[in-house]
């Protein structure tokens, strides 16, 4: 007999084989993280199937792992049982792809075997679409099922589920139908995998499809067969190969009773590391609770006679929150419920109830906030509309008024600010990559079988909490998996990962290290704050005590409702009781097509009469009115570019794929081939297409997406027939423009050619791909080089020539930068006369690429604002001494331009940081200091594949707001 | 900054020097380190190699330098800050000495996060000294004499040989521990050495290389075929077992032998790139001769080496920079040069050429030359060595170790497949040949 067990992240899969190889029992079941009880309970089955013999017998799967070694049962890799099991099921397979739990996996069969498994940050598989179902208050079954009906696919982001997930939630809070964002998150699914793992390798032949997910969601299956143009298999017990395989490979004996036995002697080696418990004793506990009671904002009873109320209401990202409130502020009554991704029907229900209960109700302002702020206002014909950051700042302040610091951590943000002289100074918001929030505390106490509230409970006198680390939920599962392993208890995970919340808070998002940099009076609000375990915790990790409002989940609602009263209006616009029961809410998307960024549009239809769009970059859809764009540098830089136009040449035409560096060398190289009598085109301007078109060949899934974009233009220009060679140099050195300590490249920029040569010699194959290194720094000593190098490609090309043309290159690239300094000068100029607010969105020069900057531009130019960039700038501060080895050029402007805008009134600096830019994990820390040195606020936009604009907005918004804008 | 004096910065002073101010070094490779920590106490300054490495250093990482900052950086400043904060040094009489290679990654800027890190963790007193041959920055009480660097350069060597002789025989030794005694015992022996003004010239080198390969290969093994693992990577999280959650031990309880390619081809690597700036860019011939007296100074190391560890047939001494620069040519371009450049996909390629097909290939997370040079060559690798097997790994402070064993494992499945594969090759053989 033979005896497979396949103990994966979530499940725990048995197979017994007779002795010829049949199966002749499985078992399939959750182990809800009790690993070793499982796995246990599992073999006793088996025994009392089979009764108690020898068997040849091992285990397979992640979690099983550290358990099998520890008690003696031979342990098989997943991936390799895998392929065990497929030599006996699927002999003429090409590829495998196996998803899990919470991996995934291609196998490569035939012409050379190869194996692969996702890297530690692309966790979305599974699990990712068991969280994506919760999100839509869904079961997967139920996911699936609405994925059949679907008419269109959103893009959402494949790099990661967390990313994946902000670009979803913003779409259900639009309005976006549920149909159409299950079939989207099945495409990101198959996206993440195609994209992550085959890095160049094609898929094609007899395609497997292993695991749960695939075998459980028939649309899933749909979204790979038709992103591979083929039709694969999904075998029967597709679910158990790895357990097959474990089965077969075994080549060991052990009596069952043994293996049981030792299972049962085992108990996690308990090697995790922890922290302080929580609580030391119950007293402890009951101070704590007595202290935070005295934390109560003012209340008064609503009735008829009421006079003037005023509401507000916070739809954020998973809630939404209502809260009434009298002339006095005094709060009157209040509501708090999931969202289940349409914030609509939930107002509507609350204001329904307001008005029966209270027929004869003055409401004299109704004000929005959060993510659904401005669908809530149309639908509802509400009065105001508010950024979420400032109705959080209201409400802390009405209730501290001396407040210096507040805390506000809700289901997806973190908002934090800073206060002097009641003024907001700081502003410090979590980035997609760090979304250790609430809603991240319910998925795992879900995940375990707990609600958010008996689960944090549990953790209150945990005597040991696991150390989970603070980075994403992505790396938060695998700690979490390895302290399971390690035995450790729910109670101590559950401690564990309230802490992670406030470490992630203060040194990720904040990046405090002393309580004293955050002020004297602390005010901690939003859901999170609720759970008891988070606000012990944060009172510990700083250790101070902190004033957490009892109503530290309406907080936002509370601030809006304050916002209102302050307006002093005498009637709300808000639509009445009969329009209220006559509400339909109607859906449609259209494409909006009035410029190139043709975004997609969903349009929200209220009964009443308003209408919310959504998914523009711009406000022109809603307005009619286009942003002048004489004063956006990032379009008129383009216009800059295009002045280089396609030519031919007698000696063949040149290739540039148009990215990274390329941006600010293109009129350099333009010029140089040009005068040595070659054609020079360059790739088409980036979209979606083009990025799809060469994503299966990018090798690295965590590199910036700038890089992962050349591969797409290299791809077009490969596809282009008159191009004779693709011309992409190395360059370790930059342009030394004197302004910092050396003048380097970023490695990625420097080098990434390398990486399109190793990875796309197939697409290059027809094409001469000239990737040499060249230092145009050194004018002196370029002609000489560059004419050996273009020997190697080309004849008859002299030394006079290249000199020649090379001095004309020089000229042509100062006076480029010439040029785009002088329109930001122009600009400035412009803006001034009309009292405008000038941005500086500091970045790189490809910064200004559509598909990089997604139309931030325009939306930070819809603010009524001059955006002008830091290379516009930059020339403008003389040199000075940062407090960082200053040596790579590009990031050199940018802390010359923060310098510059220190000293300019009008002027504010917005950084754009690409996600996984390592070198901006300095540049961040420099360019705030340099700004918070200067007085001004620092503003961050993390910028990738796709772009969460809902979060940019805050942003910008909260700028704005501070500085009065 | 050499070129402009900076303000903020604390100097080590002479004064420093003779008060015997404490300088603490962060651990890498442990052999190496040893015997540098003793070569520069013996040259004036009291240095002093830090061995914590309990949890509280990555905790101290994660609270003062930026979290997507590579994991070295944290790794790095984490222990320094958690040794200051031990109580077991003088503060206010303790400095702190880090490299600095002056590449363009982000390496170079360590010694600036550690400066902002002191400042917020409340040692703005402490001064440090950068450790680096490029003149990006000077300390007035701190000089790299040539006897400096020639004992340093020895302490590479005698590192670099015992790691590779303890590697080329753990794995078969007959009384386990046996090799791991022997380059304890000759740590100390040539500290000792040190300590008496001995052990760095040349002509000491090369006899105490004679004898610890002839001790070495004393030792009684048993050569059984094993799975064979390189391990390549960012020179820190290569080296450093606090970095790569114990690499080398995980991977002989797997039973495997390991070749971890040594410092000295790193420091011919340095050395060499400003060659072949020149030669790629162009540049001042004055430069060109000092930097080629430098290489032959390097490379005559490097014979001593390979001279000693040839004597027995039983070892197989370490490719030579040369040799593994040639077999690179076509890869990647020699203007490769920000962190490990193309030595890294050079060692990849050394390793699969001479056996050593499985590789774990080791970076901190979002390492940026090593999208270039590690992940982005492995598939060209594996278009010239079809069997190879390379294994990136990525190294974080939440990264946990299940998942990394878990890929790993991956790796050494295929590879003891293929082991296995060949053993039943070589019996069929000898029994088709009987």
């Amino acid at each position: 007999m033979r005896i497979g067990l396949d103990v994966g992240s979530t499940t725990i899969k048995c197979v017994v084989m007779d002795d010829n190889e049949n199966i002749i029992y499985k078992s399939y079941e959750r182990h809800f993280s009790h690993i070793v009880e499982s796995t246990k309970k599992v073999l006793d089955e088996v025994i009392g199937e089979f009764g108690d013999r020898e068997a040849y017998i091992s285990i397979s799967g992640s979690a099983g792992m550290g358990m099998a070694q520890k008690c003696g049962i031979p342990f098989v890799q997943e991936v390799f049982a895998t392929r065990v099991a497929a030599g006996k099921y699927t002999p003429d397979a090409d590829v495998i792809i196996e998803l899990g739990g919470e991996d995934a996996k291609i196998i490569f069969l035939s012409r050379g075997m190869e194996v692969r498994m996702n890297g530690s940050c692309a966790g979305g598989t599974g699990a990712f679409i068991d969280q994506m179902a919760a999100l839509l208050g869904v079961s997967a079954g139920e996911l699936d099922a609405l994925a059949e009906g679907s008419e269109k696919v959103y893009t959402v982001a494949s790099r990661c589920g967390v990313f994946a997930k902000t670009d979803i939630q913003p779409l259900l809070n639009q309005g976006a139908q549920k149909c159409d964002i299950a079939a989207s998150i099945f495409y990101a699914v198959v996206n993440q995998t195609i994209g992550g793992l085959a890095q160049g390798r094609p898929i094609k032949g007899n395609v497997v499809y292993l695991g749960g997910p695939i075998t459980f969601l028939p649309q899933l299956k749909k979204a790979f067969d038709k992103t591979l143009g083929l039709t694969g298999v999904c075998p029967d017990n597709s679910l158990y190969f790895v357990a097959s395989g474990a089965a077969l490979y075994s080549d060991e004996k052990l009596l069952l009773s043994d293996a049981a036995q030792k299972l049962s002697g085992y108990d996690g080696d308990a090697g995790f590391s922890f922290n302080e418990p929580l609580f030391a004793s119950r007293e402890e506990y009951d101070s704590f609770v007595a202290r935070h009671e005295k934390n109560k904002v003012e209340r008064g009873e609503l009735c008829d006679s009421t006079c003037p109320v005023h509401i507000g209401v916070d739809a954020g990202s998973t809630t939404v929150k209502c809260a009434v409130i009298d002339g006095d502020g005094r709060l009157l009554s209040s509501s708090y419920q999931s969202n289940s991704g349409n914030p609509v029907p939930q107002v509507r229900k609350f204001l329904q109830k307001l008005y029966n209960d209270f027929p004869d109700i003055h409401i004299a302002s109704v004000t929005t906030t959060g993510y659904g702020e401005e669908i809530i206002k149309k639908a509802f014909n509400a009065d105001f509309g508010i950024v979420e950051t400032v109705a959080h700042f209201t409400a802390a302040r009405k209730f501290m008024p001396d407040v210096d610091f507040v805390i506000d951590i809700g289901g997806q943000d973190m908002k934090c600010f800073q206060i002097k002289d009641g003024v907001i100074t700081n502003i410090f918001l979590n980035e997609a990559c760090s979304s250790g929030c609430g809603s991240f505390l319910q998925t795992f106490a879900e995940a375990l079988g707990y609600s958010v509230e008996e689960f944090s409970q549990l953790g209150l006198f945990a005597p040991a909490p696991v150390e989970l680390g603070s980075r994403c939920t992505v790396f938060m599962n695998s700690s979490i998996k390895q302290a399971q392993k390690d035995g450790a208890t729910t109670d101590n995970i559950s401690a564990g990962l309230s802490i992670s919340v406030v470490k992630n808070a203060l040194y990720k998002v904040i990046r405090a290290q002393d309580p004293r940099q955050l002020g004297r009076h602390i005010v901690v609000q939003g859901g999170t704050f609720m759970n008891k375990a988070v606000l012990r915790a944060f009172e510990k990790e700083l250790d101070t005590e902190v004033a957490a409002p009892d109503i530290a989940g309406l907080m936002g609602a509370y601030g809006a409702a304050l916002y209102g009263m302050g307006k002093g209006l005498e009637k709300s616009s808000v639509i009445n009781k009969k329009a209220l029961d006559e509400f339909v809410h109607e859906v449609k998307t259209i494409r909006c097509g009035a410029c190139e960024n043709n975004c997609r549009l969903t349009v929200n239809t209220f009964s009443g009469g308003g209408k919310y769009i959504s998914g523009n970059r711009c406000e022109r859809t809603v307005t009619n009115k286009k942003t002048d764009e004489a004063l956006n540098i990032y379009k008129r830089k383009h216009a800059l570019l295009d002045a280089y136009k396609p030519c031919s040449g007698e000696r063949g035409t040149i290739g540039i794929p148009m990215g990274l560096n390329m941006y600010e060398t293109y009129p350099f190289w333009y010029t140089l081939f040009t005068r040595l009598g070659f054609g020079v085109v360059r790739s088409p301007r980036s979209d979606r297409k083009l990025y799809l078109e060469g994503q299966s060949t990018i090798p690295s899934d965590t590199v910036c997406f700038p890089a992962k974009l050349m591969h797409g233009h290299v791809a077009e220009l490969c596809k282009t027939d008159n191009v004779d060679a693709v011309f992409y140099p190395c360059m370790t050195y930059n342009i030394d423009e004197d302004k910092g300590d050396n003048h380097y490249n970023c490695p990625v920029v420097a080098y990434y050619p390398e990486v399109i040569a190793a990875s796309m010699k197939d697409t290059l194959s027809e094409k001469k791909f000239i990737y040499d290194y060249v230092g145009i720094d050194k004018n002196k000593h370029f002609p000489r080089k560059f004419t050996d190098i273009l020997a190697k490609y080309f004849d008859g090309i002299t030394y006079k020539e290249v000199k020649a043309a090379a001095k004309d290159a020089y000229d042509e690239y100062d006076s480029y930068l010439r040029r785009v300094r002088e329109i930001g000068a122009e600009i400035i100029e412009k803006a001034r006369e009309r009292n405008m607010l000038i941005i500086v969105l500091a970045g790189r020069p490809y910064h200004i690429d559509d598909e990089v900057c997604h139309g931030i531009d325009t939306l930070v130019a819809g603010f009524n604002t001059a955006v002008i960039s830091e290379d516009s700038i930059s020339h403008l501060t003389e040199k000075f001494k940062a407090g960082v080895l200053n040596q790579w050029t590009y990031h050199s402007r940018l802390y010359c331009a923060a310098k510059y805008v220190c000293t300019q009134p009008d002027m504010q600096l917005v950084q754009l940081v690409s996600f996984g830019c390592g070198v901006d994990a300095i540049t961040t820390d420099e360019v705030r200091s340099i700004l918070e040195k200067g007085g001004k606020i620092y503003t961050q936009v993390k910028i990738d594949e796709i772009t969460n604009l809902g979060a940019v907005k805050i942003r910008l918004r909260s700028l704005l707001a501070a500085i009065g804008y | 900054m050499a070129k402009h004096k900076d303000s903020d910065k604390v100097e080590f002073t002479k004064e420093m020097k003779k008060q015997g101010y404490n300088i603490l070094v962060p651990m890498m490779a442990p052999v190496h380190f040893k015997m540098i920590e003793k070569a520069f106490r013996e040259n004036g300054y009291n240095l002093i190699l830090l061995h914590n490495s309990s949890r509280a250093v990555v905790e101290e990482g994660l609270k003062y330098v930026h979290n997507d900052t590579c994991y070295p950086a944290l790794l790095v400043i984490g222990q320094m800050i958690d040794a200051l904060n031990s109580g077991n040094y003088d503060v206010n009489r303790t400095a702190l000495m880090i490299t600095q290679t002056g590449g363009g990654c982000r390496a170079s800027n360590y010694i600036h996060l550690l400066r902002k890190a002191l400042k917020k963790a409340g040692y703005p007193q402490v001064p440090v000294i950068s450790l680096n041959i490029s003149g990006l920055e000077r300390s007035e009480g701190f000089k790299l004499t040539p006897k400096i660097g020639i004992s340093f350069m020895a302490g590479i060597v005698y590192g670099d040989v015992l790691m590779l002789l303890h590697n080329q025989t753990r794995s078969y030794e007959v009384n386990p521990g046996e090799s791991q005694a022997l380059v304890d015992a000759w740590t100390d022996k040539i500290v000792a050495q040190l300590s008496n003004g001995r052990g760095w010239r040349m002509n000491d080198v090369k006899a105490n290389l004679a004898a610890i390969t002839a001790d070495f290969a004393k030792i009684p093994v048993e050569r059984t075929p094993k799975v064979k693992v390189g391990i390549v990577g960012e020179i820190y999280v290569k080296y450093s077992s606090l970095g790569n959650n114990n690499l080398e031990d995980f991977l002989i309880s797997e039973g495997c032998e390991i070749c971890v390619p040594g410092i000295m081809g790193f420091a011919l690597f340095k050395v060499d790139n400003r060659l072949e700036d020149i030669k790629l860019y162009g540049g001042k011939w004055l430069k060109k001769v000092v930097v080629t007296a430098l290489m032959n100074y390097l490379t005559k190391l490097e014979d001593v080496i390979v001279e000693a560890v040839r004597k027995y047939p039983q070892f197989t001494p370490p490719a030579r920079y040369a040799h593994i620069k040639k077999l690179v040519d076509g890869f990647i371009g020699y203007g490769n040069k920000m962190g490990e450049g193309w030595l890294l996909t050079a060692e990849m390629v050394e390793l699969v050429d001479s056996g050593f097909e499985n590789i774990v290939c080791t970076q901190p997370f979002g390492c940026l030359p090593n999208h270039i040079c590690a992940k982005g060559m492995i598939s060209k690798i594996r278009d010239s060595y079809k069997n190879s097997n390379i294994v990136p790994i990525d190294y974080d402070p939440s990264a946990s170790p299940v998942n990394q064993e878990n890929r790993i494992k991956l790796m050494l499945a295929v590879a003891k497949e293929r082991l296995n594969a060949v053993k039943a090759e070589t019996e069929r053989e000898a029994a088709t040949a009987r």
